[in-house]
């Protein structure tokens, strides 16, 4: 079996591994890295549980081969938290009651977080147009809409960017 | 009429009333849940699928030769190597049989043919590529009206000689002669065909497990997404009995860990799961299999597809005099619906509704075709969505036929407060109920006449708005033991409760959670009866090693149910502090009193030991003659159903020019007894409202004449995107069920009962004056246009 060599940084600490030519960026972050907090909801891109950030920007990675991301910086749900203290978007999920089975939660935090980075101020017309390509089949979205408005709050308030570096990377 | 659950315990606490926080979300905001693809196992090899491109077919042949060359593959297993064992067949939870892997036929696309077993998924994934099936297609039966019809092909040869036919059962219920005889004299008489389309849960978790055989200690871990799991280890033990196999129920242990939704569609046992348990036990590893999208979508459980026809009788002045439906339930090729096996068409009877009916009558057919075993709930207790939708959209059919309001005919055949317990014509007894005041409540939140007036407007300028209302009953809560079982499992459920010697609380329940928040609102029920606070209790489920038998969650059954049971296991551990109290106290038990968390003696407030106090007790101090610790467990047989209800009111605006509908406001007043979490219940109510509307407008499962699923995958069928998804507006009334311990009913699926017919009646609504009495669901943009269209509107 062919392999490549791939390195990257994930969640700030540098990885690497041999792959697949084939292998998805998803089953290198789950499979390889251990990384199982991005989930996969379906085969078409629809679903959005797979959502991560690659270079700064949002990205569904059952949609990349593990080789596209070699060099990259990746930020999964695992890297939000800073520790003990939740990320703003994982807080209010929890204070707003934005989830229920929590499937597709990764991935509708890591959509959020691109979201307020490009938006600091959005409307809720463009919040629910900012996560259409993350389905949830839980909550009717009524109350990740409400999270990510709490979020955007959060983050005013301190004069923070949703991720720190995401838009220095992004650029 | 109220509006609230009365709060009898602090924040601090957190009983019954209080909106905590869940306690099962740090895990899942920080991507911690351990859901059944993240589980690696020491050695586990990857189970992939071969599945059938054609519907129907004979196989000729299979040639794995190619496969077993492919780097990393170990075995392909086939139904001939199964049938050695016996395991090619397996029963379904409705009493019918499935095939595992078939022998000579397949049944519908997408069908397990066979399994790959490799050392990865991505080497299972190129084993399947290279399995190569020989097929003969054969005749496809996809119209259940084309199968019941003469000289149709029978599709189940394998059935009894008196039942050579594609009609798997009749079933009714009611009384035919009277509801006949009052269709034949009525002033008013109405009949109509309501289709509702098969549709698919869809759960972003798609099913999976991993099966992990221990030859040397004879130990069968089957870790799995399953909504009912004791149920599961049962059909195992069973199944492996019947087969010789050295696995019997003892040895058997079923996990489930975190699972990415249920909504009935990981109640059913599907092949899969069986040929990870084989392959396990051949090989002696364990084995993951973990469903695509696609495979999900095109070959697990369905919902719906039942073609109902409707009468119904009525006095000029709009009183509703009777009721006859009768109905072809499409299954596919086997029943592998859930249904307790008394009532093959679950509980469809309960048609009638929320309306004082004289009589009724009820008959449904079930019938095989060549698509994949129908029938599971999509978030709904057995058939009951299909009631509501028909007699919903019948009463509004009736209400426009008669040139009454839809809002006023119903409340003028309510069954009325005082009615109950009310005794409906097909044998139900309505525990509680106020209907009228939920629907006047809905109708003042949303400004009704001023609706109908901007309609009266709107309509003048030739704009296209319609009101809709839906006033749902359900029936949840499965069941009383005298009527309810699956597969003779009798229908209880269960909760043992063990109090540490330091004041904190383990509980362990019957049934699962796939996202409702067991942990936190089981622990509330605790916390409201023996005042622990919330934190101090937890709540563990998903593991037949350790929980209590139940029947699982599903129908809206876990608080009818288990949360009976947990507040009985409670009592009974309240009963046993009291005595242990009276000996710390030096008083008679009958001396004291209970008022939040402690037991104090009457007159003397003072003189109390707090329920912390008395378990510390049950361990270090208990008087003679009593057993240590303080313990206790229920197995709760419910003495009825419960009968959540509700009224919605929709306001859609449709687009002439696209035929899109688009929801502009939509009211629920919800009423489901006693609620324990006040924030709980609004998010299922959002999320069941959404997998209401899904239905209404977007989902549907559609075949060609060949069998072909047409909607197998995200890119055809729909779910609703947070663009289209309306911003819910939710109130509630409080009417407690009388025969509940805490006087709830269960909430987790009542929106998607009863959000449709209130989409659909506002379609139809805003169309009427021109001629449209019935769109059956989805009211797709194509449907709508091509009436506008041949209307000459558009």
């Amino acid at each position: 079996m062919m392999t490549k060599h791939v390195s990257m940084t994930v969640n700030g600490e540098p990885k690497e591994a041999d792959v697949e030519p084939r292998l998805l960026l998803v089953h290198l972050l789950r499979d390889v890295f251990e990384l199982t907090g991005t989930h996969i909801g379906c085969d078409t891109s629809n679903c959005g549980a797979c959502t991560v950030h690659v270079n700064g920007q949002s990205a569904k990675s059952c949609t990349m081969l593990a080789v596209q991301a070699d060099g990259a910086s990746i930020r999964t749900i695992e890297g939000m938290a800073d520790g003990a203290t939740l990320h703003p978007l994982q807080q209010a999920f929890w204070d707003q009651h934005g989830l229920q089975c929590g499937f597709c939660t990764p991935g509708m935090i890591m959509q959020a977080a691109w979201l307020l980075d490009q938006n600091a101020d959005p409307t809720e017309e463009e919040i629910r147009a900012g996560i259409s390509g993350n389905l949830c089949r839980c909550t009717g979205y009524v109350n990740i809409v409400k999270s990510i408005q709490q979020a955007a709050g959060a983050l005013a308030e301190r004069g923070a960017a949703p991720v720190d570096g995401l838009a220095v990377a992004a650029g | 009429m109220t509006t609230e659950t009365p709060l009898q315990t602090t924040p601090e606490v957190g009983g019954m009333g209080h909106s905590v926080k869940r306690k099962e979300d740090p895990r899942f905001i920080r991507g911690q849940g351990e859901y059944i693809d993240d589980l690696v196992l020491p050695g586990m090899l990857w189970l992939d699928i071969v599945r059938s491109p054609y519907a129907h077919a004979t196989i000729q042949g299979i040639d794995s030769s190619e496969a077993l060359k492919v780097p990393g593959v170990l075995a392909v297993v086939t139904g001939k190597d199964l049938e050695g064992y016996g395991l090619h067949w397996m029963p379904t939870l409705a009493g019918d049989k499935q095939m595992v892997l078939p022998t000579d036929t397949v049944m519908y696309q997408s069908q397990d043919v066979a399994a790959v077993v490799a050392t990865s998924r991505y080497a299972a994934a190129d084993g399947v590529a290279a399995v190569l099936v020989d097929y003969e297609p054969l005749e496809v039966i996809v119209d259940p009206f084309k199968a019941l019809g003469d000289g149709a092909m029978v599709l189940r040869p394998d059935r009894a000689p008196d039942k050579q036919t594609n009609r798997i059962w009749h079933w009714e219920s009611g009384d035919k002669d009277k509801a006949d005889a009052a269709m034949a004299s009525a002033e008013v008489h109405i009949e109509e065909d309501i289709y509702i389309p098969r549709i698919h849960v869809a759960s972003i978790e798609t099913c999976g497990c991993v099966a992990d055989w221990d030859p040397v200690r004879q130990q069968l871990t089957l870790h799995m997404t399953s909504q009912a799991p004791h149920a599961i280890r049962t059909v195992l033990a069973l199944v492996a009995a019947g087969a010789g196999l050295p696995i019997t129920e003892q040895n058997i242990r079923v996990k489930t860990h975190d699972i990415g939704g249920g909504f009935g569609g990981k109640v059913p046992v599907y092949p899969g799961y069986v040929l990870a348990v084989a392959a396990s036990f051949l090989i002696g590893k364990p084995v993951k299999w973990i469903e695509d999208r696609s495979e999900n979508l095109q070959a697990d459980s369905f919902a719906r597809d039942y073609h109902i026809h409707a009468e119904m009788s009525a006095t000029k002045a709009g009183k509703i005099t009777g009721l006859k439906v009768r109905t072809i339930a499409d299954h596919g090729y086997s029943d592998a619906a859930a249904d307790p096996s008394k009532f093959p068409a679950g509980l469809f009877n309960v048609i009638t509704g929320s309306y004082d009916f004289p009589n009724a009558f009820v008959e449904v057919d079930g019938v095989y075709t060549n698509k994949p075993p129908g029938g599971v709930a999509y978030r709904c207790s057995f058939r009951v969505t299909e009631a509501v939708h028909a007699i919903e959209r019948m009463v509004d059919i009736l209400a426009h036929d008669i040139g009454k309001d839809p809002a006023q005919l119903r409340m003028e055949n309510f069954i009325q407060p005082e009615q109950f317990p009310y005794a409906t014509p097909t044998g139900w007894s309505y525990d509680s109920g106020n209907y009228p005041a939920a629907l006047q409540k809905a109708m003042d939140t949303i400004d009704y006449a001023g609706l109908r007036k901007e309609q009266a407007e709107k309509r003048a300028r030739g704009e296209l708005m319609g009101i809709g209302i839906s006033s749902f009953t359900e029936i949840v809560g499965a069941g009383p033991s005298h009527d309810f079982d699956i597969l003779g499992l009798k229908m209880f459920d269960s909760c043992e409760i063990r109090v540490h010697p330091t004041g904190k609380v383990l509980a362990r329940i019957g049934v699962q959670t796939q996202g409702q928040g067991h942990e936190t609102t089981f622990a509330q029920i605790i916390a409201e009866e023996l005042g622990f606070p919330v934190g101090d209790i937890k709540i563990e489920y998903g593991d037949t090693d350790t929980a209590p038998y139940g029947l699982g969650t599903y129908a809206s059954r876990s608080t009818p149910v288990a949360g009976a049971a947990t507040a009985v296991a409670a009592r009974k551990i309240k009963e046993k502090a009291r005595h242990l109290a009276a000996h710390l106290l030096e008083a008679s038990a009958d001396d004291l009193e209970w008022t939040n968390g402690r037991w104090s003696v009457k007159g003397s407030p003072d003189r109390f030991k707090t329920i912390q106090d008395i378990a510390f007790a049950a361990y270090t101090n208990h008087p003679a003659g009593m057993e240590a610790g303080l313990e206790a467990v229920d197995y709760y047989d419910p003495p009825n159903l419960t009968f959540p209800f509700g009224s919605y009111i929709c306001v859609v605006d449709i687009d002439k020019g696209t035929g899109e509908v688009k929801v502009r406001r939509f009211v629920a007043i919800d009423d489901c007894g006693n609620i324990i979490n006040p924030m709980i219940v609004d998010g299922q109510i959002h999320g069941g409202l959404t997998m209401g509307f899904a239905p209404a407008l977007y989902e549907q499962i559609t075949y060609d004449d060949n069998g072909n699923n047409l909607t197998g995958t995200f890119m055809d069928y729909l779910l609703p995107t947070a663009i289209e998804t309306p911003a819910w507006e939710t109130g509630k009334t409080v009417t407690p069920s009388p025969h509940h311990p805490i006087g709830a009913k269960g909430v987790g699926e009542s929106a998607t009962v009863g959000a449709p017919p209130a989409i659909a009646n506002a379609v139809v609504d805003a169309l009427w004056h021109l001629g449209v009495r019935n769109i059956d669901i989805p009211i797709t943009p194509q449907k709508v246009w091509a009436i506008l269209h041949e209307k000459g509107i558009s």
